[in-house]
């Protein structure tokens, strides 16, 4: 086997140059497919996460546009909803000046309780609850920045200004929380009092972003959105409620056809590098025709050299692959950083890993099949008198 | 019907290891019929050794690849050892060459991307030997060719006689019945040439080996035991 193997890596590499091209093409076709299915992987995972009993109400506009904040209460008087929570985008921007993080303002209490799968212990609730200042983070961030609870976090915001004109808020971290069993809320979040934010705001005091409303029956849903969207219907700022899901599906829809572009892209990428391997292959099988003639000679039979064509083909997007594959994971972990802020759970999954080798394997025997058969074929007679 | 010229020296049947019975080889070129070979009879004893002469296309190639079983006869039959090869399947026959015949080519026919100990492995991967026995084998080969020293030079970095000692190296490497070589010195100087033949000359009388070599070069026929003459695809003579 070991000969075997060796005598098919001695034939791809007789020419370097053309060997380190052709696998250059299929490691960098296999480093698109792989961001390409982490980028589709996290998409659907977000869609995933989202709860069936929550509603989310934003601007009929956009979701940029503010709402009263007087709509929280009345959103919570509407039939068929049990709680109501708002939310402003804070656009955080963490000490180094560049990378941006989710950070959220909102009512404490109201946000525990519309995500019960957001976990911290009673003490650091009582204490949260008690700061005006206070914050709590996800795992990925405090792993990422180093935060313990206790310490004091300056974050500045993109979007806003103090009242003094500053654009940097502290804020005291009082638990790292856990996310258990639902898993609706992403771990990589800052989520912080929206008095302390409100009222030490320069501009558009009194607004939020959004509102996610809970039903008290998910299978009324739909019923419960319509009732909310006419209570501000005809007002200076009507609302468009949807499932959590369809807001999350609706929000990254646009990247959803940007990755259905993506995947023609790559496919188109996957059969120009089936040619390109396949000419490869043939034009070192067609420079080995004398080759195949001796072999065949020595008593190789047709079907041991159809194995050695399709083995190198084979071998050349594995390598080739594995290459582009290895690429990929470095990237995305390096990209999960940027991208973490919109794509929570960017990364090389599961379903990646086994659909990548099956995709090598079948480009290398497809691409080996016809310059396997034209060896194979081969008269010996006829092969040896080409090469003399 | 051709003469004969083995006919009248064939040896019996039992020590008899080439057999061929009015065989005839046709090829078609560019629409016309060529006819290379003509009801040839030949027997070869085990253990002669043998110079195929004669002019261009007067079908010397083509008969050693016929023996060889490179090649199948238009019409007649081929046996070698009792077995006939013409009957054999494409993949029978190539085991049948893997287990009893050695090539021996003009142009040596290394394996450029392959050290001349893996170029003499070659016909070893196909046995089902160990590593361990099937690199014994090559380095009994190789000593026997006088190069174990060059083992694992490639054979752009051997000398023209050089390579063809790797090629006979690989020809004997699996104890072939029959060592076929085809113009074998062809390609080298005289010097190179002489070594060539004096060490298919022991391979003949030390080892026993039953050896038909084509030829132009008369020097190169004298070294065997017998010559066969060829013209126009029939036997025509033979001398001592």
């Amino acid at each position: 086997m070991a000969s075997w193997l060796s005598l098919v890596w001695a034939n791809l590499a007789r020419r370097k140059l053309r060997l380190f091209f052709t696998l250059a093409s299929i490691a960098v076709a296999f480093l698109m497919f792989g961001l390409l299915e982490a980028l589709r992987g996290s998409l659907a995972g977000s869609v995933s996460l989202a709860g069936a009993d929550r509603l989310i109400t934003m601007s009929k506009i956009s979701i940029i546009q503010p709402l009263p904040r007087s709509y929280l209460e009345k959103a919570r008087g509407v039939a068929g909803v049990e709680a109501v929570a708002s939310f402003n985008w804070f656009g955080g921007v963490v000490k180094d000046g560049r990378t941006q993080i989710p950070v959220y303002a909102t009512e404490p209490a109201k946000f525990l309780a519309m995500y019960p799968e957001v976990k911290i212990s009673a003490a650091e609730t009582t204490a949260w609850l008690n700061d005006r200042q206070g914050a709590i983070v996800g795992p990925l961030l405090a792993n990422e920045y180093g935060w313990q609870v206790g310490d004091k976090v300056p974050l500045r915001s993109t979007i806003y200004r103090q009242e003094n004109g500053a654009d940097t808020w502290e804020f005291n971290i009082h638990a790292i929380y856990d996310v258990i069993g639902g898993a609706g809320w992403d771990k990589g979040s800052v989520v912080f009092d929206y008095d302390y934010f409100n009222e030490s705001l320069q501009f558009g005091r009194n607004s939020i972003g959004w509102l996610v409303v809970k039903v008290a029956d998910p299978r009324e849903a739909e019923q419960v959105s319509h009732r909310v969207d006419a209570l501000f219907a005809n007002s200076s700022a009507e609302t468009k409620t949807a499932t959590e899901r369809a807001f999350i599906k609706q929000a990254t829809e646009q990247v959803g056809n940007i990755g259905a572009l993506l995947i023609s892209v790559v496919s188109a990428v996957f059969f120009t590098m089936l040619l390109v391997t396949a000419n490869t292959i043939a034009q070192s099988v067609h420079e080995r025709t004398n080759e195949f003639g001796v072999m065949k000679t020595l008593g190789f039979t047709d079907r041991s050299l159809l194995a050695l064509v399709v083995s190198e083909s084979l071998l050349l997007t594995l390598v080739g692959g594995a290459i582009g594959m290895a690429l990929a994971y470095v990237a995305a972990q390096a990209l999960a950083t940027t991208v973490k802020q919109f794509l929570p759970v960017f990364g090389i999954g599961l379903r990646t890993v086994v659909v990548a080798p099956l995709l090598m394997v079948a480009m290398g025997l497809i691409a080996g099949a016809w310059p396997a058969a034209i060896a194979m074929r081969l008269r010996i007679t006829d092969a040896l008198r080409r090469g003399a | 019907m051709q003469d004969n010229v083995a006919h009248p020296d064939a040896p019996q049947a039992t020590d008899r290891v080439v057999q061929l019975r009015g065989v005839t080889k046709l090829y078609t070129r560019g629409g016309e019929v060529v006819r290379v070979l003509e009801m040839l009879d030949l027997d070869l004893p085990r253990g002669d050794f043998v110079a195929l002469m004669g002019p261009s296309g007067s079908g010397k190639t083509t008969l050693l690849n016929l023996i060889g079983g490179l090649d199948r006869p238009t019409e007649g039959s081929i046996e070698v050892d009792g077995l006939a090869i013409d009957r054999l399947s494409s993949a029978a026959l190539g085991r049948w060459r893997a287990d009893h015949v050695g090539f021996v080519f003009q142009m040596y026919n290394l394996l450029p991307v392959l050290s001349a100990e893996r170029n003499v492995e070659l016909p070893l991967l196909l046995t089902k030997l160990s590593r361990r026995e099937r690199l014994q084998r090559v380095h009994t080969a190789l000593a026997l060719v006088g190069l174990e020293d060059r083992a694992r030079h490639r054979p752009r970095e051997l000398s023209g006689g050089q390579e063809q000692r790797v090629g006979i190296a690989r020809a004997i490497v699996t104890d072939p019945t029959l060592l076929l070589c085809d113009e074998p010195t062809g390609d080298l100087d005289r010097k190179s040439g002489d070594e060539i033949l004096d060490l298919l000359r022991a391979l003949n009388q030390e080892f026993g080996k039953t050896i038909i070599m084509v030829t132009h070069d008369p020097r190169a026929a004298e070294r065997a035991n017998r010559t066969l003459h060829l013209d126009k695809g029939r036997l025509e003579r033979q001398t001592h």
